[in-house]
């Protein structure tokens, strides 16, 4: 009992240190076979300020962050150096905004099955910390953007 | 004084209804639209394309249906995909008239854009929309034809494709209609596609 309650505590006391950013509900949209590039969309809540600076993936060769913008219905998708995570704030990575995105596919996206994902952040200070997540294809043209999508809570970890 | 501009006002309404009406004749009504009309564009008459299947097509291939065109390109990690479902809500929110709606998607990446690639993409949205293949030399002229804007921009060692992401609403008649923007609602679309349909009974 006591040493629970310890533990609780000490748990408590070191969670801003292993836990500092929360991804919710990650998902990428599935591809046809040969097609060379998807994006993988979710919900990054960060503790302490914080910034996704880069991303990884076995499944693709290139991965980089984007953000899409409409001008005078004019679609458009850059590269961006960085996502800013500003401390308890949500950041949702969906259509029509910002999205991790996977080029150089080395396989097809098939829906239902999980891609892994590192995400690369950075703190305020400047210091890496990486997190494994895994992501769930939303098969190609099923349903509106990821409905089917169980919701998932992965919690980051400091290396 | 109140009572004579109201008839005032009723007269003009009138004379201006009557205008109208001989205006657009053939006893169409004065149809009100959710998205831009633009009946009467001189821009997107028409196309002379091949297909995934590599069948040459016109817009009279589709005769009798609501055609909607739209310029994407499969690499397209959002824009293009929500675009195409957006039209499969509205198909499906059509019911049996849906199959009087016709997908018409033409690529502006025709380098990475494979019938292959295109033929599976479209497919796995409706079996029914037909993909457009203009060849690096037609796309030029067939963007300008429709006033649509693309742009291939570099990113990493790859490119992307900044585009237009209008859809383009034709009447059962092959007439350009609409113009409907990206952000526009399935609810909307499905009653404008519903008055077109309507107008060709
Ligand atoms: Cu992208």
């Amino acid at each position: 009992m006591k040493k629970s309650l310890l533990g609780s505590i000490l748990a408590l006391a070191m969670a801003p240190l292993f836990a500092q950013v929360t991804v919710e509900d990650p998902w990428v949209r599935g591809t046809v076979p040969k097609q060379q590039a998807t994006g993988a969309f979710m919900m990054l809540t960060a503790e302490t300020d914080a910034r996704l600076v880069a991303a990884e993936s076995p499944v693709a060769g290139v991965v980089e962050i984007h953000e899409m913008a409409m001008e005078n219905d004019v679609m458009k998708m850059r590269e961006i150096p960085a996502l800013d995570l500003p401390a308890g704030q949500t950041m949702e990575l969906k259509p029509g905004g910002y999205h991790v995105m996977l080029m150089q596919l080395k396989e097809q996206m098939v829906g239902g099955t999980v891609v892994p994902i590192t995400l690369i952040f950075e703190d305020s200070a400047g210091e890496r910390f990486t997190q494994e997540i895994e992501a769930r294809v939303t098969a190609l043209g099923a349903a509106r953007e990821g409905a089917d999508k169980p919701m998932q809570h992965q919690h980051g970890h400091r290396h | 004084m109140l009572s004579m501009l109201q008839t005032l006002n009723g007269r003009f309404l009138l004379v201006l209804a009557l205008v109208s009406a001989s205006l657009i004749g053939c006893g169409e009504q004065n149809v009100r639209f959710n998205a831009t009309d633009i009946t009467g564009a001189n821009y997107g008459q028409d196309f002379e394309l091949v297909d995934s299947h590599g069948q040459l097509r016109t817009l009279e291939d589709f005769r009798g249906e609501v055609v909607m065109i739209y310029f994407g390109f499969i690499q397209c990690p959002d824009v293009c995909p929500t675009a195409l479902m957006r039209a499969v809500e509205v198909k499906d929110a059509l019911g049996p008239s849906g199959d009087k709606f016709r997908v018409v998607y033409i690529t502006v990446d025709p380098e990475r854009d494979t019938p292959e690639i295109v033929s599976a993409y479209l497919a796995a949205f409706d079996p029914g929309f037909v993909g457009l293949h203009p060849t690096m030399e037609e796309l030029p002229e067939v963007a300008k034809s429709f006033r649509v804007f693309y742009r291939k921009v570099p990113t990493g060692d790859s490119y992307t494709m900044d585009h237009t992401a209008t859809s383009f609403v034709y009447d059962t008649q092959g007439r350009l209609r609409l113009a409907v923007s990206h952000s526009m609602e399935v609810a909307p679309i499905v009653e404008d596609v519903r008055t077109l349909l309507q107008a060709a009974r």
